[in-house]
């Protein structure tokens, strides 16, 4: 059984998702009248179960690393989320995109400076005082991805790439979880609003999530600007920001 | 439905290219933008294929499937996390995960209201 599972283990981790999706839908529906959506008690069951994963096996990679559900490496990889973002694209129009224009570009400019030096100022608190470590943390503060491109290139420790990689990937399991939580202090309920919210907040995964549990219509908008938020943030951190952190210690 | 489906990749895949060569190019080891790119690509062929009416429903059935599947896709996802890393990264990693994003998440209603209060869009919206 065991093996038949491993062995088919893209269908085990469809199957396995869908039963946490039918349990969350339950939950929504019957123990909080539909006041949380199912999308966010579904992914808020799928960080826990990631959390008992790495509890049970050591491992990085959440319930993947259980051999029965290795099948979620490829369910719940970048090739299938990035492919079925793209395909959200299909309820989205220019005509919304048109609107947020220069708004999601000075947001995408500003998320990525704000979260950097946010992060180097905290750094300094916390009693890091070398530039390399504070700009590693810094870029982590932006994406778990752009905090170890930053790292290496910089020449961090490994201890703080370490470091910058899990407050990447915290910020992106608050912004799941959050998003749906703040969505109305923030006017988050329109696309313009979203692209905007991908643009400053800029985490692909923890946008893409936030905005499903909040209302999946806002997800392509909220895709567009995030997924240039990374790459722009591996660009500027190790560079530009980086020398300007220099100059200023 | 294949063809729908096709369609799809295929924005898929030279948005990857584009977003890939945009990295090279700026000499960092990244994709950047490869998603929005397909979006684009994916929105214009949309448009381009249904003015030609050779849309049918069948190929808007094959990207729609993939659309639908994307909440479970982000929910097994969300399984995959290293959570206890995170966990583990300590108070450090915590504050530099959440203070940065909350001073952002204030910034969303200063850049999007400016954009309600253009009074362009004021008008068009009376």
């Amino acid at each position: 059984m065991k093996e038949l599972l491993s062995k088919n283990g893209l269908v085990t981790a469809l199957l396995a998702t869908g039963l946490v999706m039918l349990a969350s839908a339950w939950i929504s529906a019957r123990l909080t009248g539909k006041r949380i959506p199912m999308a966010a008690i579904a992914i808020f069951a799928g960080l826990l179960l990631a959390y008992l994963g790495g509890l049970y096996t050591n491992g990085k990679n959440g319930i993947a690393d259980v051999s029965i559900f290795s099948g979620f490496t490829l369910m719940g990889g970048s090739m299938l989320r990035d492919f079925t973002i793209v395909a959200t694209a299909m309820g989205a129009t220019f005509e919304e995109m048109k609107k947020a224009g220069w708004a999601g570009f000075i947001s995408l400019l500003l998320g990525v400076v704000v979260a950097f030096f946010t992060g180097v100022a905290l750094a300094f608190a916390m009693g890091y005082e070398d530039v390399k470590s504070m700009a590693t943390i810094g870029a982590g503060a932006c994406t778990f991805i752009v905090g170890p491109v930053t790292g290496a290139a910089v020449g961090a420790s490994s201890e703080v790439i370490a470091l910058s990689i899990a407050a990447g990937v915290f910020k992106s399991i608050m912004v799941t979880i959050g998003t749906p939580w703040i969505a109305r202090f923030i006017g988050l309920n329109n696309p313009q609003s979203a692209m905007v919210y991908g643009g400053l907040i800029g985490t692909t995964s923890g946008v893409a999530a936030g905005l499903a549990a909040t209302d999946p219509r806002l997800v392509p908008y909220g895709a567009i600007t995030a997924t240039f938020y990374t790459g722009l943030g591996c660009l500027l951190c190790p560079s530009v920001l980086y020398l300007i952190l220099q100059q200023l210690l | 439905m294949i063809y729908g489906i096709a369609v799809l990749s295929a924005c898929f895949l030279l948005g990857q290219l584009i977003g890939t060569w945009l990295g090279l190019w700026l000499g960092i080891d990244a994709n950047v933008g490869g998603v929005g790119f397909a979006m684009v690509f994916l929105i214009l062929s949309n448009q381009w294929l249904r003015t030609r009416k050779l849309f049918t429903a069948d190929m808007e059935g094959g990207i729609v499937f993939w659309s639908n599947l994307y909440i479970p896709v982000i929910v097994a996802m969300s399984a995959t996390q290293n959570v206890k890393g995170a966990i583990s990264g300590g108070w450090m990693a915590l504050l530099a995960g959440t203070i940065p994003t909350a001073l952002c998440v204030l910034l969303i209603p200063v850049l999007s209201r400016r954009k309600a209060n253009d009074p362009k869009e004021m008008a068009q919206a009376s």
